[in-house]
């Protein structure tokens, strides 16, 4: 069992606070991502639960076992690291079952696990070889290879992707999934790529200047951004944000066209929409076309309302040129409102 | 042990060690300097400066630090511009331009006297281009500036390379599109050397000048190779008052002018040279 | 319609070109002259007989008689003083990386108050004339029963080396990602079995080099090897003692001596030289 609870976390570095008060929980076996942009704490968080950093405040439990004063090696962790961090001193082979010979394991057993997890990140013909003559690619797998030899309870990843060129990093991602599947551990993992996040999260935290902004799974992150940071950062493009005034009872004034909404008792909404749940349809939003890039499976549209810019992502059938009148009516249940002050989803 | 002790604990033994012997015997040196049988006395400073050779040594030594550590320079840098030019063998002419790098000062004093001396090889040179029909004597206490010219001589030729090494690490900063956006813009090489070049190697001369004075005032084993006790400089003396004449508290006067002209000469250089931070590379 | 001919601006381009290649390496191959053809001439001097040394014309090449090679390894005292420059340049290194390292760590690893001081203590050692150390040290290694002793001149020229032990190996622990000790605490190592089986194999040429620097520096100081050592004296403390009663080709015969192993040396450890003295003065 590696259920990790993270308690009440906070970390400052001096005067900067770089965590602020962190609650977590993840489920054994769970694939949790945390994702963020550079700076948010994300890393901080893992290197906490990895034990290279203390928290100012609050617990970290591993497995039932209060870990936050225990030093890595008895966490019962494995850690993957950002610039893979494979010893260039040692052979594949030495850097993979080194976490096994500082467990004394006989060397039979190290044997198996070695040319195990070799043949599982396919680089079993590398054994020999050292890190300087590998590709950023092969030392990616050494690094994961040798995490999984230790046959930890609980894996961490520290953007072990973003090194890769981008072909690269598509392959990886998919071997990843089907091995982390496997081998049954509990996973976090840190990234700021939200594609990557939402391809292999069971669930993903998302992060923002210290704080654990929404963590929820994939679809749930997407469809229903608890809060404006979360639509914006998620989604390729992201949600369009449009500053909408009350008309009456759960009715709003949207850049000139009346929406059904949330009753709540404020005057000011913003309203919020994914490009690609909007059609051209009569009675929508008048949007002028300004720029038109056709993407092949789809057109990216990029137009004004309202003097603000507004992305529609429409049918690749669909023809528009710079300059057209366009009528996009949203979907009504994809709609999304926040609260203009607190930015929270209404 | 707690990580937060570490570093002290890791530094402890090197911060002893220097207290006891660097900070403590220069503390002692001013002490030795002053001090007599009665206390704080000014005796031992009198007794070197009226001693005869104390106002030739530290002329000697001054004005030896002044020839050598300019030609010193304007060498070090055409020796780096050089080796910064040169593409194929650049490492193994650079080795063999740091050689005189890594020999004793005695030994260069003494790989200089081969030359000098009156049956040494420059000697042979001039008799074997009938330029001359017995050997000179160079060496000898008559001809002292002879004695000066050769020390200076091989000063330059064993100190050069310490300034170099420095000012090759110091061009290897400047980023090349300088250099490109200056020739762009229509700058020859020499102006481009006077205009990029020197300036942006401030902050390395301001290092190579102090280390080098500092060191030219220390000079000792080459002058007594080559001139014996006929070219007294301040740091034979020093030698001189503590091995021969036994006397310790006039050696320590003479360590203390050796350190006031050593800090005088920094203080110069950190103000002369000095880069404001904004201007850095 | 005429056809324009392109081949006026090239030529004179190129012409300067050639020209400044030319000054290149004419002034590459007399500086190389103006440095090995001195060292070239005190060899000549050492295999060559002492009637020969002190005689004159000089032709400029050795004979290869070891008669001053032979006459200065039995001289009185000389055995000794070689061995004394071994003892305490041996005794030098192992004390400046033993007390340097440990700090060079300790800086490029950790951020801590009192950080800058230290380093303030370390760069103002090279700001100082060291050897004048030697007067009051002398002094005191009386009191304790160091003076004219190997291990005293060491702790000398330690102090003198320590600076240089210190900033080098900074640098090289800082060239080393701390990620890596990192990824090794996390596969089951304390501090000190991640420093023994990570750091230490890949520092360990940049060490040696830095050792081998400390040897030189002590094999090749004078001063205070003259002013502390006169029963034990160290190689450079005997020829500049003798330097006024030697005969000639005892002097060149000791000049090689000095000469020849520092050359080694520094061939031996050339490739960190240059980022040995360029990077010391930061």
């Amino acid at each position: 069992m590696a259920e990790i609870i993270i308690k009440n976390v906070a970390k400052s570095f001096g005067s900067f606070k770089a965590l602020h008060s962190i609650d977590l929980t993840i489920a054994d076996q769970e694939f949790m991502v945390l994702l963020g942009a550079s700076g948010c704490g994300k890393t901080t968080l893992l290197r906490i639960v990895a034990g290279l950093e203390t928290p100012t405040q609050g617990e970290v439990w591993i497995g039932g076992r209060r870990v936050d004063h225990l030093p890595p090696r008895e966490r019962g962790i494995a850690m993957v690291f950002q610039n893979y961090a494979v010893f260039p001193h040692l052979t594949v082979f030495e850097n993979i079952a080194f976490g096994l010979r500082m467990k004394k394991l006989p060397q039979q057993e190290i044997d198996r696990r070695v040319t195990r997890t070799a043949e599982l990140m396919h680089i079993e013909q590398l054994l020999k070889r050292y890190s300087g003559q590998l590709s950023g690619g092969q030392r990616q797998r050494v690094a994961v290879a040798r995490a999984l030899a230790m046959e930890p309870d609980v894996i961490l990843m520290d953007e072990p992707l973003s090194n890769l060129d981008a072909l690269l990093r598509l392959e990886m991602r998919a071997e990843l999934k089907g091995v982390l599947a496997e081998s049954k551990t509990t996973t976090i993992y840190v990234t700021h790529d939200q594609v990557e996040a939402m391809s292999l999260a069971d669930r993903i935290s998302v992060m923002n200047q210290g704080r654990i902004v929404q963590a929820a799974t994939p679809v749930e992150v997407y469809r229903n951004p608890a809060a404006r940071f979360v639509g914006s950062f998620i989604g390729n493009p992201p949600m369009n944000f449009i500053p909408a005034t009350r008309e009456g009872e759960g009715r709003w004034n949207v850049a000139g066209i009346t929406v059904a909404g949330p009753d709540a008792g404020r005057d000011r909404l913003e309203f919020a929409i994914r490009p690609e749940d909007v059609e051209v349809a009569p009675g929508g939003l008048k949007a002028t076309a300004r720029v038109v890039e056709p993407l092949g499976a789809h057109t990216l549209v990029t137009t004004e309302v309202n003097g603000a810019m507004f992305r529609a992502v429409l049918d690749s059938d669909i023809r528009v040129s710079p300059g057209d009148e366009l009528s996009l009516v949203p979907k009504p249940d994809r709609v999304r409102w926040f609260d203009p002050e607190t930015t929270a989803a209404v | 042990m707690s990580p937060r002790f570490l570093p002290y604990a890791l530094l402890l033994p090197a911060t002893l060690f220097l207290l006891v012997f660097f900070l403590y015997p220069f503390v002692q040196i001013a002490v030795l300097a002053f001090s007599g049988p009665e206390g704080f006395t000014l005796q031992h400073v009198q007794t070197m400066t009226s001693h005869w050779k104390f106002g030739t040594a530290l002329t000697n030594t001054i004005v030896l630090a002044a020839i050598v550590v300019p030609i010193q320079l304007v060498m070090a840098l055409s020796m780096a511009s050089i080796v910064t030019k040169l593409k194929t063998g650049r490492s193994a002419i650079l080795y063999i331009f740091t050689i005189p790098l890594g020999l004793s000062d005695l030994a260069a004093g003494i790989i200089w006297l081969a030359i000098f001396e009156q049956s040494g090889f420059l000697n042979s040179v001039l008799y074997g281009l009938g330029i001359i029909e017995q050997p000179i004597l160079f060496l000898g206490y008559q001809n002292i500036w002879v004695i000066f010219l050769a020390v200076i001589i091989a000063e330059v030729w064993r100190a050069t390379a310490i300034v170099m090494v420095i000012l090759v690490s110091g061009m290897g900063l400047i980023p090349r599109e300088y250099y490109e956006a200056a020739e762009v813009f229509g700058a020859s090489p020499w102006k481009r050397f006077v205009k990029i070049t020197l300036p942006m190697l401030r902050p390395s001369l301001q290092s190579a000048l102090i280390l080098r004075t500092l060191a030219a005032f220390e000079v000792f084993a080459v002058v007594v190779a080559l001139g014996g006790t006929t070219l007294p400089v301040l740091m034979g003396e020093t030698f001189q008052w503590q091995f021969a004449l036994q006397d310790r508290n006039v050696a320590s006067a003479y360590a203390l002018v050796i350190l006031a002209i050593s800090i005088a000469s920094t203080l110069f250089f950190l103000r002369v040279l000095r880069v404001p931070k904004e201007a850095r590379i | 319609m005429t056809d324009a001919v392109i081949t006026d601006v090239p030529r004179s381009v190129s012409d300067a070109r050639a020209a400044g290649r030319f000054l290149l390496i004419a002034s590459t191959v007399l500086l190389c002259v103006w440095v090995l053809v001195p060292i070239y001439l005190l060899i000549v001097n050492t295999l060559s007989s002492p009637a020969e040394v002190t005689g004159f014309p000089k032709t400029g090449i050795p004979s290869f008689d070891f008669g001053s090679v032979q006459f200065f390894i039995s001289f009185a005292g000389v055995a000794r003083a070689l061995w004394n420059s071994v003892l305490v340049a041996v005794l030098t290194m192992v004390l400046s990386i033993g007390l340097g390292a440990p700090a060079g760590y300790a800086l490029s690893r950790f951020d801590f108050p009192g950080k800058e001081v230290f380093r303030m203590l370390v760069v103002m050692t090279r700001a100082f004339p060291l050897p004048l150390l030697a007067l009051p040290l002398a002094v005191m290694f009386i009191r304790v029963g160091l003076d004219d002793t190997a291990l005293g001149l060491a702790l000398v020229h330690t102090v003198l080396a320590i600076p240089f032990a210190v900033l080098i190996t900074f640098s090289l622990f800082s060239g080393i990602p701390i990620e890596l000790e990192e990824a090794a605490w996390t596969l089951g190592c304390n501090r000190w079995q991640a420093f023994r089986k990570v750091v230490l194999p890949l520092v360990l040429p940049g060490i040696a080099a830095s050792a081998v620097f400390a040897f030189t520096i002590s094999w090749n100081e004078v001063f205070a090897a003259a002013v502390m050592t006169i029963e034990n004296r160290t190689l450079t403390a005997f020829l500049i003692q003798s330097l006024n009663v030697s005969p000639l080709h005892l002097k060149f015969a000791g000049g090689a001596a000095l000469v020849i192993p520092a050359l080694i040396f520094i061939f031996a450890v050339r490739k960190y030289l240059f980022a040995m003295w360029g990077i010391a003065n930061r």
